[in-house]
């Protein structure tokens, strides 16, 4: 069963500032959701709020099981990626101990993370050390390790060459067809038209449109989202 | 001038020699500071790092309540627990007056918010570093305690290795609830200061040179480590 989300009048507040909402959205983030919007739009703290790590100045936000069971079962890639101070096999492994799965079986996992990132020859490098791009993979596989029901990721490509992104899409595209659903925010048009099933698309911290990918990307949408799909400033 | 270079020499000579007293000495100062550093340690690592992490109504006041602790001057330390463990006290009837074992009370006191408080500080840098990720990922807050144990041991190391630095050179509480008896809870400062008082420069001397490279030994180890901590060896 895919978890879905439920807001209602979400607002969150920052220094008498709102920076996202309110926002009333239900969520069925089945596939693959591509979350649009300029800079400064409210896409990372909407994740956050849907990952129920960021604190509503008012409204809710519910998923379809206890908040406890859809935080066990959901990850998330920060927009910079947070290293543990250990090795790149520690950092494979933490999220698995955590939950106590068995040694061998962890052992077995990371390896094959390893593999698919292009890290297995660095798996006893200090994390902090890697390069920026390198620190993303790891902190992308570091997420998908758990096999999560839902993941977050902001940006996952914003470092990465085209060679690497392209891995990347293509371990999501994997990811999602063994059940995983994906919610990730991007700059680049050309990767969101290759993923989304859905878009939202943000601007001044509430959801300015949301569509199916297919209709989003060809019908015309209101003259924001044509001005920012076409690359113009939006204002 | 002459008593001094005399001194000197005998000091060196006992050393070399390894005279019984000053190694009985040694081996109890070592004794009475590495268990109040276990013990201190013990407590202070996780409540120091669980004050870093946890809002809770009254975490300010505690902390200034450590940071005041800290200055609490050790003799006033060991005139409390002299009360607290002396025949009328309220501990009276444990006997533990005059023993190696008040005196680890005592240097427990004393040093526990010291480590306490430069734990605090450092892991509340890993704890910034590391919130979102450990929230993210749904740990428990002993899972999280635990983390930043792991992750920051140089700097807890460092927090008690000064701890044990303020142990072995302290005199005053140690002094007074100790009681200074000759093979029983003389101690490297206790001693020093009673042979200087009898003008027996040789052995006070000697048991200086002990401290000092206790001291230097002790301070070498954090330097080494917050060198390696940098270089992220281990
Ligand atoms: N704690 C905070 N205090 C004050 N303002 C904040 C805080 N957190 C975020 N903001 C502001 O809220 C707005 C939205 O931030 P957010 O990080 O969600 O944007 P974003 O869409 O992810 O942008 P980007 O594309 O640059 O990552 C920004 O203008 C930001 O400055
Ligand atoms: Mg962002």
């Amino acid at each position: 069963m895919t978890l879905t989300a439920k807001l209602k009048d979400v607002c969150v507040k920052r220094q008498h500032k709102t920076i996202l909402g309110p926002i009333s959205y239900d969520l069925n983030p089945a596939g693959i959701t591509i979350v649009l919007g300029p800079n400064g739009a409210g896409k990372t703290t909407f994740l956050k709020v849907l990952h129920g790590v960021e604190r509503l100045s008012s409204g809710h936000m519910t998923w379809s099981v206890s908040d406890d069971e859809a935080r066990a079962s959901q990850a998330y890639v920060f927009q910079s990626p947070i290293m543990l101070r250990r090795t790149v096999r520690q950092n494979l492994a933490f999220p698995l101990q955590l939950v106590g799965m068995p040694k061998a079986q962890i052992a077995e996992r990371v390896e094959s993370w390893a593999q698919k990132i292009g890290l297995a020859q660095a798996l006893e490098v200090s994390a902090p050390r890697l390069s920026g791009g390198e620190k993303q993979k790891l902190a992308l596989a570091r997420a998908l390790i758990r096999e999560p029901k839902v993941v977050f990721l902001d940006e996952p490509c914003a470092n990465l060459d085209g060679r690497s992104t392209r891995e990347i899409e293509a371990l999501l595209i994997k990811a999602n067809e063994a059940g995983t659903s994906i919610i990730m925010t991007t700059h680049h048009i050309g990767q969101a038209k290759r993923l989304a099933e859905n878009v939202i698309f943000l601007l001044d911290g509430k959801i300015h449109d949301s569509d199916a990918a297919a209709s989003f990307f060809t019908t015309s949408r209101t003259a924001e989202a044509g001005a920012f799909l076409a690359g113009d400033i939006v204002e | 001038m002459n008593d001094i270079w005399a001194g000197l020499g005998s000091a060196f000579w006992l050393i070399v020699t390894g005279d019984p007293d000053l190694i009985e000495i040694t081996l109890r100062s070592l004794q009475v500071s590495v268990s109040a550093l276990v013990i201190a340690s013990l407590i202070a690592l996780p409540f120091g790092t669980w004050l870093a992490i946890r809002r809770f109504r009254f975490r300010r006041a505690t902390i200034a309540a450590l940071n005041a602790l800290m200055g609490l001057p050790p003799v006033v330390v060991g005139l409390i627990v002299y009360l607290l463990l002396s025949r009328s006290g309220p501990f009276g009837v444990l006997g533990l007056l005059f023993t190696p074992t008040a005196m680890i009370i005592a240097q427990v006191i004393i040093i526990t918010p010291l480590i306490a408080s430069i734990t605090h500080q450092a892991m509340r840098e890993l704890w910034a570093e590391y919130h979102d990720l450990l929230i993210s990922l749904n740990t428990s807050n002993w899972q999280r305690v635990r983390t930043l144990i792991y992750d920051g041991r140089r700097a807890l190391l460092t927090a008690s290795l000064a701890g044990f630095g303020r142990a072995i050179g302290e005199v005053g509480a140690i002094m007074i609830v100790g009681g200074n008896i000759d093979h029983a809870t003389r101690v490297l400062t206790t001693a020093i200061a009673l042979e200087t008082g009898k003008g027996d420069f040789a052995l006070a001397l000697g048991l200086g040179f002990v401290l000092i490279a206790l001291a230097l030994i002790v301070n070498f180890a954090i330097h080494v480590l917050s060198r390696t901590e940098r270089e992220g060896r281990w």
